[in-house]
Order: C-alpha cells, then sequence, then structure tokens
C-alpha cells in the first residue's frame, strides 16, 4: 500500500510550529487584546487595597511586581472566572475540543487509517478550529413549515443544558466549582432531565419525518436510560449519606467507591454511553436508517452548537464518573511538601487558631494559593502543603482520570454495531434496573453490617 | 394488511404526522438519503414497524443493452463493464464466452487460467467493497474502514495485472488483452495469502461481535422455498440453504479442473446472508492459489480474432457466477458486426425482488440490514 503521510522532517516541524505562533502572536495582539480591554471597560471591577480596579489601573498594576499577584488572584477567584474559564465552561470546552481531536485520531489509529493531518502542520491539530469556521462560514438553512422560535433556540438551549451540567461538577479541593450545591447531584438528575425535552422540541419543531423519528427514539431512550442512571448512582449516596458533590469526593480520600460498588459503575457507564448517544447507542442519529435523526435540519452553526453541547456533557459524565466512582481530586501530591520551621523561642504569635506557636514555611505558590497564611493539613503525617499545591495536584489527578473514563467512552464507536430499538429498551428497563438495584442492596448491606458509613469500621 | 400483521398494537392519537392512513406514516428512503444507495425504497411505518415496502430503482439506468445494439463485439466491452466497475471482470465475462460462441475460436489454456484468477480477484474486490458499506449500514465505522483498505491489496494487484485499477477492459473474445507481469505468480500469491490473513481477522471485530449477531440474526429470513420461488440467486439463495453456484453446476473455462467447495448456510437470515460473502472470499482465495499451481507456465494468452468480426446467425446464452450471483448474457445475432440483441440478466435485480418480501413486518432499524444483505447493487440492476 502507498505511504500517504509524508516522512517526518525538523524543518517542517520547526516550521509548523514557527507558523502557529505567528497566526496565535497577530490574532492575539490584534483581536484578543483589544476584546479583553473592552470587556474590562463595561465590567463591574473589583476592589483591591482600598481602590477600584479600572483597566488603566489593572495594565498599571500588571507590570507593577508588588500588584501583579494579587490582581491575578483576585480576577482568579472573581465569579466571572469560575463561570467563564476555569472550573466551567472554558476548562470543559478546552476539554471537549482535545476530545474531537483525540477521538478522530484514535479512531484513525485503529482503522488504520492516519486521521486528520495536514490543518495546522501537526498531526492535524488545527483541524478542529477549521471545522468552527466552516460551520461559521455556513448559510444556517431552516425548514419553511418549521416553528420558528423554537427550533432557533433548540441548540442555545442544549449548550446552555450541558454548561449548566458542567457548572455543577467540582474540579479541585477548595470549592473549585461554579456552584457548590448541597444537593448537587438532584440538581445533575434535574439538568440531565432538561435533554429529551429539548431533543424532542426541536425534532418536532422541524416539522420533518426523520428528525421526528429521531426525536421520538431519543426521547425512548433517555427516558429508559435516566431510571437506572439515577437508581446507579444511589448506592453510593447511601454509602456517603450525602448528596453533595465535593463531599462525596472528599469521602474517597482513602479508597474509591468503585471497589465497593463495581457494579453500579458499570450500570453508570453504559447508561451514561445511552444518554450521550454514543455508537452502540446512537440510534436517534443513526445514518443508515433516519438520515442523521433529530439533528438532520440543523445547517451551519445550530449544528455546531449541538455538537459543542454533546461534548461538553460528554465531559460532564465522565467528570460525574470520576467524582461518584473513581476519587475525583484525591490522589497522591505531585509537589513536594514545603518545609517548615516551628520556632519555640522568642515572642511567641499566636497564629489563627490562637495556639501560641508561629510556624515559617518558604512560600509555595502565591499566584494559587487561596490565602498564604492559611495552611492546609493533610491527614497522612504532618505534611504540609498550601492550598495552591493542592490545588495544581488535584486538577492533574482530575484531569488524568477524565481524560482515562473519556478515552473508554469512545473506545466503542470503533468496535461496536448500531443497536436496535427493542434491545435498547430491553437492556434499560430490565438488565439494568435489575443491576441497579442489586447495587443498591450492597450498599445498603455494607451500611447495616456497620462495614462502611456512619459508626462503620472503614 | 396493516391488521393482519400487527392485530393488536395500539398507537397514541398524537402520532398521525401523515394523514394518508391514520397510523400509517410515509417514508421516502432514497435517493438522497444516505442509507439507500443510487435507489428509492417508499417505506410505509406504523410506529416503528414497517407494513409496506416498494422499491423503486431505476434511477440511474442508461441503456447498455441498448447502446450494445450500436456497437460491435469490441467497442462493446469497455462499457458493459460500467454496470458495477467492482465486478467488471465478472459482469463482463458472460458476454466473452457468449461472443467466443457465437464467433466461434478457442481459448488457449493459459488464457483461461488468467481469467480465473482475475475473476476470482475482482470478485474479492467487489465483496470488500459491499462488506465495508454493509458495515458502515450497521454503524460499524471500522468495518466500513477496514474492508475498504484491504481492497487496496488486490487492487494493487490488478492494477499490475491489466493496467487500471477498477475498470478493467480485460477479457476479449478469444483470451485476455495482455500478458500478466513476469513475476505474477509469487506476487500473487503473496497478496493472496496475505489478503486471506486478514479477511479472517474480520471474524474478530465483526462477525463473532455479539451485538452484530444480536441486531442480525433472526431478521429478515428468507425460507428455502421462497428463495426458490422468488428466484433469488448468489450468496441470499446460498444463505438459504440451497446448494446451488454456477461455477460447480455449470462450470465454465477451468472451474471443473479446480475443487470449488460451495459455502451453504441454513438460517436465511440478514446474518447468515451477510456471512456468505465472506465465506466465498476465503474460497475465492483457495481458488487462486489451485489456479496458480495448475496455470501453464507459458503459452499463448489470446487467440488472434480478425478485425470487426461478424457473429453466426444464432442466439446464444452464458451464465457465470459473480459476485452478486448468477449473471447471465444472452446475445441474438444476424450474421452482423453488431449484436441484434443483448440482454443481461444480472444477480442484482433477481434479488431486489425478495426486498419487499422480507421488509414487510420488520422494524425500521433492521431496514439497512435487510436491504443491503440482498447483495443488491443499484447501478447494476439499472443496467
Amino acid at each position: 500500500m502507498s505511504v500517504i503521510a509524508p516522512k517526518f522532517r525538523l524543518g517542517y516541524f520547526l516550521k509548523g510550529i514557527f507558523d502557529n505562533l505567528f497566526w496565535i502572536i497577530t490574532l492575539v495582539t490584534l483581536a484578543g487584546i483589544p476584546a479583553i480591554q473592552i470587556a474590562l471597560f463595561f465590567l463591574p471591577l473589583p476592589i483591591i487595597d482600598g481602590e477600584i480596579l479600572t483597566a488603566y489601573l489593572a495594565f498599571t498594576w500588571l507590570f507593577n511586581p508588588t500588584m501583579q499577584i494579587p490582581l491575578i488572584k483576585t480576577l482568579l477567584y472573581s465569579d466571572l472566572f469560575r463561570i467563564a474559564a476555569f472550573p466551567g465552561f472554558g476548562f470543559a470546552a478546552l476539554i471537549a475540543a482535545g476530545t474531537i481531536f483525540v477521538e478522530r485520531k484514535m479512531l484513525a489509529k485503529l482503522q488504520l487509517r492516519v486521521g486528520p493531518f495536514y490543518c495546522g502542520k501537526i498531526e492535524g491539530i488545527l483541524q478542529l478550529a477549521g471545522d468552527g469556521l466552516k460551520l461559521i462560514s455556513k448559510e444556517i438553512i431552516i425548514p419553511a413549515k418549521a416553528d420558528k422560535p423554537l427550533f432557533w433556540a433548540a441548540p442555545v438551549l442544549f449548550v446552555g443544558a450541558a454548561a449548566a451540567f458542567v457548572a455543577l461538577i467540582p474540579v479541585a479541593p477548595g470549592g473549585w466549582v461554579v456552584a457548590d450545591l448541597d444537593v448537587g447531584l438532584l440538581a445533575v438528575f434535574a439538568v440531565i432531565g432538561f435533554f429529551p425535552i429539548i431533543t424532542i422540541l426541536s425534532a418536532w419543531s422541524a416539522n420533518s419525518k426523520f428528525p421526528f423519528i429521531g426525536g421520538i427514539r431519543a426521547l425512548h431512550q433517555m427516558v429508559s436510560f435516566e431510571i437506572p442512571l439515577i437508581l446507579s448512582l444511589l448506592g453510593v449516596v447511601i454509602l456517603t449519606g450525602t448528596l453533595n458533590l465535593s463531599e462525596i469526593v472528599e469521602s474517597q480520600s482513602s479508597f474509591p467507591w468503585i471497589i465497593f460498588m463495581p457494579i453500579g459503575a458499570i450500570v453508570f457507564f453504559i447508561a451514561m454511553l445511552a444518554e450521550l448517544e454514543r455508537i452502540p447507542f446512537d440510534l436517534p442519529e443513526a445514518e443508515s436508517e433516519i438520515v442523521a435523526g433529530w439533528l438532520t435540519e440543523f445547517s451551519g452553526m445550530m449544528y455546531g452548537l449541538v455538537q459543542l453541547g454533546s461534548y461538553l456533557k460528554l465531559y460532564a459524565f465522565a467528570a460525574l464518573f470520576v467524582i461518584i466512582f473513581l476519587g475525583g481530586w484525591t490522589g497522591p501530591v505531585f509537589w513536594p511538601p514545603l518545609e517548615t520551621e516551628l520556632i519555640t523561642e522568642g515572642i511567641p504569635i499566636p497564629n489563627y487558631a490562637g495556639d501560641p506557636i508561629l510556624t515559617v514555611a518558604t512560600p509555595g505558590l502565591p499566584l494559587f494559593d487561596k490565602d498564604p497564611n492559611e495552611w492546609v493539613l493533610q491527614q497522612q503525617g504532618e505534611l504540609m502543603y498550601t492550598s495552591g499545591q493542592l490545588l495544581i495536584s488535584g486538577v492533574i489527578w482530575f484531569v488524568l482520570k477524565t481524560v482515562g473514563v473519556i478515552f473508554f467512552i469512545l473506545l466503542p464507536r470503533g468496535v461496536f454495531p448500531r443497536i436496535r430499538i427493542d434491545m435498547l429498551l430491553h437492556i434499560g428497563w430490565y438488565k439494568l434496573i435489575g443491576l441497579s438495584f442489586v447495587n443498591i442492596f450492597i450498599a445498603l448491606g455494607l451500611v447495616y453490617a456497620g462495614v462502611i458509613g456512619p459508626g462503620g469500621i472503614l | 394488511m396493516t391488521d393482519k400483521l400487527i392485530p393488536t398494537k395500539q398507537m397514541p392519537p398524537g402520532l398521525q404526522v401523515d394523514q394518508v392512513d391514520d397510523r400509517i406514516m410515509t417514508l421516502n428512503v432514497g435517493p438522497q438519503h444516505p442509507g439507500s444507495g443510487h435507489m428509492r425504497i417508499i417505506v410505509r411505518i406504523d410506529g416503528d414497524y414497517i407494513v409496506d415496502a416498494d422499491p423503486d430503482p431505476g434511477y440511474v439506468h442508461r441503456g447498455e443493452e441498448k447502446m450494445a445494439e450500436a456497437r460491435n463485439y469490441i467497442l462493446n466491452i469497455p462499457h458493459l463493464e460500467r454496470p458495477v466497475i467492482h465486478d467488471s471482470c465478472n459482469i463482463l465475462y458472460p458476454y466473452v464466452l457468449g461472443v467466443e460462441d457465437l464467433v466461434g475460436i478457442e481459448v488457449t489454456e493459459r488464457a483461461k487460467y488468467i481469467r480465473v484468477i482475475t475473476a476470482e480477484l475482482n470478485r474479492c474486490i467487489y465483496i470488500q467493497y459491499w462488506l465495508a458499506i454493509y458495515g458502515i449500514f450497521l454503524g460499524h465505522s471500522t468495518m466500513f474502514m477496514w474492508p475498504a483498505g484491504d481492497r487496496e491489496l488486490l487492487i494493487d494487484l490488478m492494477e499490475k495485472i491489466t493496467g487500471a485499477r477498477v475498470t478493467h477492459s480485460y477479457f476479449i473474445p478469444g483470451g485476455v488483452r495482455n500478458d500478466v507481469p513476469a513475476n505474477f505468480e509469487d506476487v500473487c500469491l503473496r497478496q493472496v495469502n496475505y489478503f486471506e490473513k486478514r479477511i479472517k481477522e474480520y471474524a474478530d471485530v465483526f462477525y463473532d461481535n455479539p451485538i452484530l449477531k444480536a441486531r442480525t440474526e433472526d431478521t429478515g429470513v428468507l425460507s428455502r422455498e421462497d428463495a426458490i420461488r422468488l428466484g433469488t440467486t448468489g450468496s441470499v439463495l446460498r444463505a438459504s440453504g440451497v446448494d446451488y453456484d454456477v461455477r460447480v453446476k455449470e462450470p465454465y473455462d477451468v472451474y471443473d479442473d479446480l475443487d470449488v467447495h460451495t459455502n451453504v448456510l441454513k438460517a436465511g437470515d440478514s446474518y447468515a446472508r451477510s456471512k456468505i460473502p465472506w465465506l466465498d472470499m476465503i474460497e475465492s482465495c483457495n481458488i487462486i492459489r489451485q489456479a496458480l499451481e495448475k496455470m501453464p507456465k507459458s503459452g499463448s494468452i489470446r487467440t488472434k480474432l480478425k478485425p470487426n468480426p461478424k457473429g453466426k446467425d444464432e442466439e446464444v446464452y452464458r451464465r457465470v457466477e459473480s459476485g452478486r450471483g448468477a449473471a447471465g448474457c444472452h446475445i441474438i445475432s444476424k450474421s452482423k458486426p453488431e449484436p441484434y440483441r443483448l440482454k443481461l440478466s444480472v444477480g442484482s435485480f433477481r434479488n431486489l425482488i425478495a426486498l419487499p418480501y422480507l421488509l414487510k413486518g420488520e422494524k425500521l432499524g433492521n431496514m439497512p440490514a435487510v436491504y443491503w444483505s440482498l447483495n443488491y447493487w443499484p447501478v447494476e440492476a439499472d443496467r
């Protein structure tokens, strides 16, 4: 067979990197910085050191060594940053984009192909950007007899619901979550319940036959798989006694729940594939049967928005799996513990807890520490970590685990054919619900036997 | 008819999208539909059940048979292979055999073996293409890419032999157009052995896949009696338990010297119909190896034909086993350089007849699996 890909050459590789760098710098200078300036002009600005932060002050302080860190930290801990950038939409969209790239390349390797190769010059890394530009530049066609307001609203609602789901996901210790609710898991179920409604509304409003069949299929699929999805998580709720996702993660600091709940994890994983319309369960978009299912009439960026929403949903589900079953951000801290020094002589200065001992440490990560004076004590031993250390380590563990779960979500696409709707309902209503009840009984047995839970030995 | 098939099924009243018949929705599957090919199936569904399916071929009718009446016997060769370019040797085979009978020339032994080898290679090329589409119709994208990639092995081999990748125009009355390259035996044996090793791996990912089995077994069952009554042929007939293969029953060229095993399955469902072509590919590899052994190492590959030959004043009908079943060619000659009338009888069109019988009462999700398992090639059926 002939070789499609040209041989690797260092010159081409470097040229690719420098070309990309050139365009990034150009675009940031011409578009990015003006956009930030304009945004800063209109935003309600925080107060630092008794001064209202204006755009002018922000740029002045950005180059002032003493004010840089307070400025950046104020922005870092603002609500806007949480919603738009780190635990919220931006972070999720970044992982979603990475997922699309990895999916294409991995599937290509599985099928003895090359995959995206030329766009971006390094393994087709800019293919997604090219596809996005193409979708934006395409005309949006709406069927003549469609219910236009609903049809327009559907992609936006879909992305909105997916973003709401992302907002409930805690990413790192110390409250790195957009909405830290005591009923976080219930809120997740409520948000998941929106997706079938949006799907069926968009399918029905298109006033076309194939989208209608696809919408009905999506409704059947999502409704029948939501019950095992919810029931499979109840075991963990029984064991931990909380619905708060951050507390569920903290309960797994010594071992993840998948050790005790493998059945629940498997049921949740299968139900998750069905909710995401991934390949063994991609009936609502079955290409050879009903053109593109409920997406048939979407064109241009409307289709792009639905795709973005579905990949955000994929990230959120994988993250939920990590949080419930794999221990979220828990794991060994990468960063070495900082050396502390105990001063026992001289004038005793009480620390914030009131003890007359002053502990002095070398400053750790001033940018990421929430409060430099606040120390977090790890359970094991007397090792001292700053909150910044725990943040970075937690994010790394969380991303690693999430990427692992995403890999297993992507893998069936290359291995399995599509199943049929009656088989799907049979699996959902009959097998998975039974298995999830078995899982709940295991959890109850563990609690009543006194192994885990309040008063348990673990 | 609806009441007979689904007697007690109650549907909610909100589903009346199409007012043709209170509960019936008509779907136009094709020709723009991604799961149809160059044809249309008018499917009427009640809920998820197909109550009526009406295949509507003819979108790619090109009048090949009429065109043949205006061209002489040699000029007919390139355009008669157009109906199914992926199987161009086999679709041309009956025409060439018929013209040889009409003109009255003998074919040399070496040319006969070369013909059999290229015909079997071409059958594999066609089945790989068919299998790729069967895979993507079931949503199995790996099964789309693997056969489409492995097909290149044999296409490269055919390119070395004939000079063209797809439309070979290789068979001519009296032999083959040109001789095979010098080290043909070694290259062909190596490629075919590797190819066979590859296609046996398909069982792991596709044919033994539990989801695929659950999906296609017991769908679109065609009984042995129905298969004979409807006049199906090729893999559809063999999957229903009928031991029929033109290569064995009416051997042409050198097939009677070779040991050809006919694959027969009893089930008659979509799974059996999809497995028979795959078994046929393995059998083709065996035939090619036998033919390479027995082929004369040297000799003439073509009996010289006088320019613009005239046929006798008689009719001739020859039949071969193509990738889709028996392919026949009926030529009426009136002592002229052109045929008076030429009729191609192809497997695709015969198998299509079974489609409405099979789809009735099936679920909509089974439609692509049943449709494509019939080994139907729309372009060939339209001719």
